[in-house]
């Protein structure tokens, strides 16, 4: 009897997960769409389009594959711009012509045929203890021996390390690189695990003294929208913005598409540029403390109180033949294997 | 008129038997369909990724896993068979506590548990606050204790939360087959230490076999826990070969190895013991009287059986407490909570039912009817638990939306109107996908309930004029209740923790309690995380309590 009522119940649940026909616009998202809801929320009450979300961490490129013709996603978001072009590449969006999004995104943060557009940027940057005397760092420092056992790291293999390895790789070629990563391995003060916000939390914990992270983190941390404790880990770190050796900090980027079959062409669209538009980038920057692409739209004080960014001038798209490389390396010199 | 009687009552006889037959087939031919997907996907030239994957992923990753399975096996074979002795063999003050509480952190995600014990124990936490305080050290800076983010951290972690699985598999042999064996054993002059040794043990070890398995395929399975503390399993190895490169076909291959390991490793265990017979006699079986402990000694047992629940359970159900508390006061309950902990518990109960009811089917036609392919089809029907969730899911998805759309293109094609993706928009995909994975629990619990029963129960029933539904309705089903009880109230509670398949093959606008814990996670906000990681363990609680009481039944 319990177990026929909650069957029943089970599918009333589950026949309301089913959209119903008014006007909206499906995304299926690798990013937590939490991060973006408040934009979302505004483009409703601004068209009237209800925004239906599906947050994919894996398996997004397999999932619309697989629905081929009938997938009802319209608008496929995602963070890296490696994991963009693998969405391209894959086959699963459609070439998106738009003066507005000309207008508002670089030609460089877009696909030149319209299958993607960056919408934010971060920078990835180093957290360093507060009372340490270091200004300014390069991304070669990194393996300095200087910084043996004091550096603190995510895994090598998470899509914003790899990125990073890869520039690394663009700028330096292979066996410097592996030198490289064999060098940051000696460095670490712990498993390469977690996410960039432990890098803060470690320094404070006096575990580290520097950290490799995503410049937003430390805005979510320290405006308090994490809660107390992320606020207190905050407290205890400084910003540098590394640069490359005569080059500048490497952004990567969050982005969209639109899906090859999506139902909702018109509205898709609509919200893309919608994303682009001043308002929203404002938004982003706020809510996210994440770059605007769009330059009519400031960074948040607490991102702009860094420094002054100077963004690496090496394309994206000239790093993306690496990343599978700088991939295979990790594994090569065992990176997230802790044997300090 | 004779003839034809007799016939009709030899079809009579058959006739069942044979939708048995074609019944267990179809079951395990579905469970099978999403690994034979894995294996076709596997079968695609990844160029040399794979040399790459043997030099220099394989190494690490097979001897990481190894190790982290060893150990947790160890320790969790360790702590459940010795807690399930405890609670049987001796009778001490708060045994009826520890009894069912000892079952408590099948309510904890491994995930959930890693996270938690990362915050507590990290050198910001309180305890290791408290220690400085007691030592005199006013920073972490000054002193601190080695950092959990390393296999032995990985074995703690899984040992506390996943020794359930073998305590209550080897609880439920000890009071109902040692009796006959410890009392022979005592009579013989064998001391009760010894007995455990001696007796207990040995007898334990198709019972611990069974639920280490269980055990070991969450260690399998797991990829949050691993993430957070840092060990690069083969399970990391086969997300990353798979998002980061890109190779949907390099992480099958990594997938399948595994599950060929697995395979050989139970089929290892049930070649070493198959000359062993385990079957008890018809008579009723009874529990040992437990010998009365009192005074420091009772102490002791009470602590000893204790600790575990502390652990596995206290450590991180206070610790999301306080963190919930924390979160609410600052942001209120969002009614999204509710929403997620509706969905999870209807699919997870749907999905619950009809495993019971396929688990029960499964090994009920391979004794009905043993031959004709039903005792394999009761182990293909077990294959899904031994791959890891997203690949599973994976394989799910592929068929699942391939049949969608031809309905959908079908549909628009001859009567104009579009279906869109019936199962993947419905979720019956993500009933599906729970069914594939945790149908060889009830299997496994039914199995083991069925060979408890010996075949004279049946010829009995059947001289007495039963026919095959009568004697399922009147004698099977009741004896194997206790066992259909524990493996739905397991298979409930696993649904509720399952992440990875939940994640992918969820449709829109459909969020579980894992589902929003995980994308909380995900973007940090682990305070809105607690609580719906707190709702998952209470929500938990109840079956397991309800476990641990139909267990206890068996008693009286």
């Amino acid at each position: 009897m319990f177990a026929k009522t909650f069957g029943v119940a089970s599918l009333l649940a589950l026949s309301l997960a089913v959209p119903a026909l008014a006007q909206e616009v499906n995304i299926y998202t690798t990013r937590e769409p939490g991060l973006i809801q408040p934009i979302l929320d505004a483009f409703t009450a601004e068209t009237g389009v209800t925004v239906n979300t599906v947050f994919l961490e894996n398996g997004l490129i397999e999932r619309v594959q697989a629905e081929g013709e009938s997938s009802p996603a319209d608008i496929l978001m995602t963070v890296d711009f490696g994991a963009l072009i693998d969405l391209v590449n894959a086959g699963v969006t459609q070439p998106v012509q738009s003066d507005v999004l000309e207008e508002a995104i670089p030609a460089a943060l877009r696909d030149a045929d319209g299958n993607w557009f960056a919408l934010s940027g971060r920078a990835r940057v180093v957290y360093a203890a507060k009372d340490l005397a270091l200004d300014s760092i390069t991304y070669e420092q990194l393996a300095d021996e200087e910084w043996k056992g004091r550096l603190c790291i995510r895994s090598g293999q998470h899509p914003y390390n790899t990125a990073m390895f890869a520039a690394y790789m663009a700028k330096h070629g292979e066996e410097a690189s592996k030198t490289w990563l064999e060098g940051i391995k000696a460095n670490q003060a712990r498993a390469a695990a977690g996410g960039d916000r432990d890098g803060a939390r470690d320094i404070a914990a006096g575990i580290c003294d520097i950290a490799v992270a995503n410049s937003y983190y430390y805005g979510l941390m320290t405006s308090g929208a994490g809660g107390e404790e992320q606020k207190a880990w905050a407290d205890e770190v400084k910003v540098i913005l590394p640069t490359f050796e005569g080059g500048g900090t490497l952004v990567n980027v969050s982005g969209a598409a639109v899906a090859a079959h999506a139902p909702n062409r018109d509205e898709a669209v609509q919200l893309l540029e919608y994303l682009a538009s001043e308002e929203a980038q404002k938004l982003y920057a706020e809510a996210n403390f994440e770059h605007p692409v769009n330059a009519s739209a400031d960074v948040h004080p607490i991102i702009g109180e860094i420094g002054e960014l100077n963004v690496d001038s090496m394309a994206l798209t000239e790093i993306l033949p690496f990343r599978q490389r700088a991939s295979e390396l990790v594994d090569e010199v065992n990176f997230d294997t802790f044997e300090n | 008129m004779t003839v034809s009687a007799f016939s009709s009552q030899a079809r009579q006889r058959s006739l069942p038997i044979t939708i048995w037959t074609a019944t267990a087939l179809a079951v395990a031919a579905f469970v099978l369909l999403p690994v034979a997907t894995i294996a076709l996907i596997s079968l695609a030239d990844t160029g040399t990724l794979w040399s790459h994957v043997v030099a220099h992923v394989l190494p690490q990753a097979v001897w990481n896993t190894v190790v982290l399975l060893l150990g947790t096996g160890v320790l969790a074979i360790s702590i459940g068979t010795g807690a399930a002795w405890l609670v049987t063999a001796y009778d001490f003050r708060g045994r009826g506590f520890v009894e069912w509480a000892l079952l408590l952190p099948l309510a904890v995600p491994t995930y959930i548990m890693a996270y938690a014990y990362l915050d507590v124990l990290s050198p910001l936490g309180p305890f290791q606050g408290a220690i400085r305080w007691l030592l005199g050290y006013s920073s972490p800076r000054e002193f601190r204790l080695p950092d959990i983010r390393s296999m032995w951290g990985a074995i703690l972690v899984f040992g506390f939360v996943l020794y359930p699985y073998v305590y209550l598999t080897v609880r439920a042999m000890f009071l109902t087959q040692a009796a006959n064996y410890v009392e022979v054993s005592r009579t013989l002059g064998v001391s009760r230490n010894l007995v455990f040794w001696r007796v207990a043990l040995p007898l334990a070890r198709p019972a611990i076999a069974v639920g280490a398995a269980l055990a070991l395929m969450e260690v399998l399975n797991d990829v949050g826990a691993v993430q957070f503390l840092g060990v690069r399993t083969l399970t990391a190895s086969v997300y990353t070969t798979w998002i980061v490169r890109a190779d949907l076909a390099g992480a099958a291959q990594i997938a399948m190895s595994m599950l060929v390991f697995v395979t050989a490793l139970v089929l290892f265990e049930r070649v070493a013991r198959r000359n062993q017979r385990y079957a008890s006699s018809a008579q009723r079986s009874r529990s040992m009287p437990p010998e009365q402990l009192r005074g420091p000694k009772a102490l002791l047992v009470f602590a000893l059986s204790l600790f575990p629940i502390l652990v596995g359970f206290l450590g991180p159900a206070i610790y999301l407490i306080v963190a919930a508390v924390h979160r609410l006061e600052f942001a209120g309950f969002s009614p999204a909570l509710l929403r997620a902990a509706i969905n999870t518990v209807s699919a997870s109960a749907l999905a619950t039912v009809i495993i019971l009811i396929l688990g029960f089917l499964l090994p009920y036609a391979a004794r009905m009817r043993p031959g004709q392919g039903t005792p394999i089809a009761a182990r293909v029907a077990t294959l899904g638990y031994a791959v890891p969730g997203t690949v599973l899911a994976i394989g799910i998805l592929i068929p699942v939306a391939a049949f969608d759309r031809t309905l959908d293109a079908w549909l628009r094609a001859n009567l104009g109107w579009s279906s869109g993706l019936l199962l993947l928009g419905s979720g019956a995909a993500l009933i599906y996908a729970y069914t594939a994975r945790f149908l060889a629990i009830a299997v496994g619990g039914v199995e083991a309930g069925l060979s408890r029963l010996p075949l004279s129960f049946d010829h009995a029933a059947r001289t007495l004029g039963q026919g095959p539904g009568g004697m399922l309705r009147h004698v099977h089903l009741p004896l194997t209740r206790p066992a259909l009880t524990a493996a739905g109230l397991l298979v409930f509670v696993d649904c509720m923790k399952e992440l990875p398949a939940t994640l992918l093959l969820r449709p829109l606008n459909f969020e579980s309690l894992s589902t929003l814990l995980y994308g909380e996670a995900a973007r940090g906000t682990y305070e809105d995380a607690a609580i719906a990681a707190l709702m998952i363990v209470a929500i938990g609680i109840l079956p397991v309590i309800l476990l641990a009481r139909s267990g206890s039944a068996a008693r009286r």
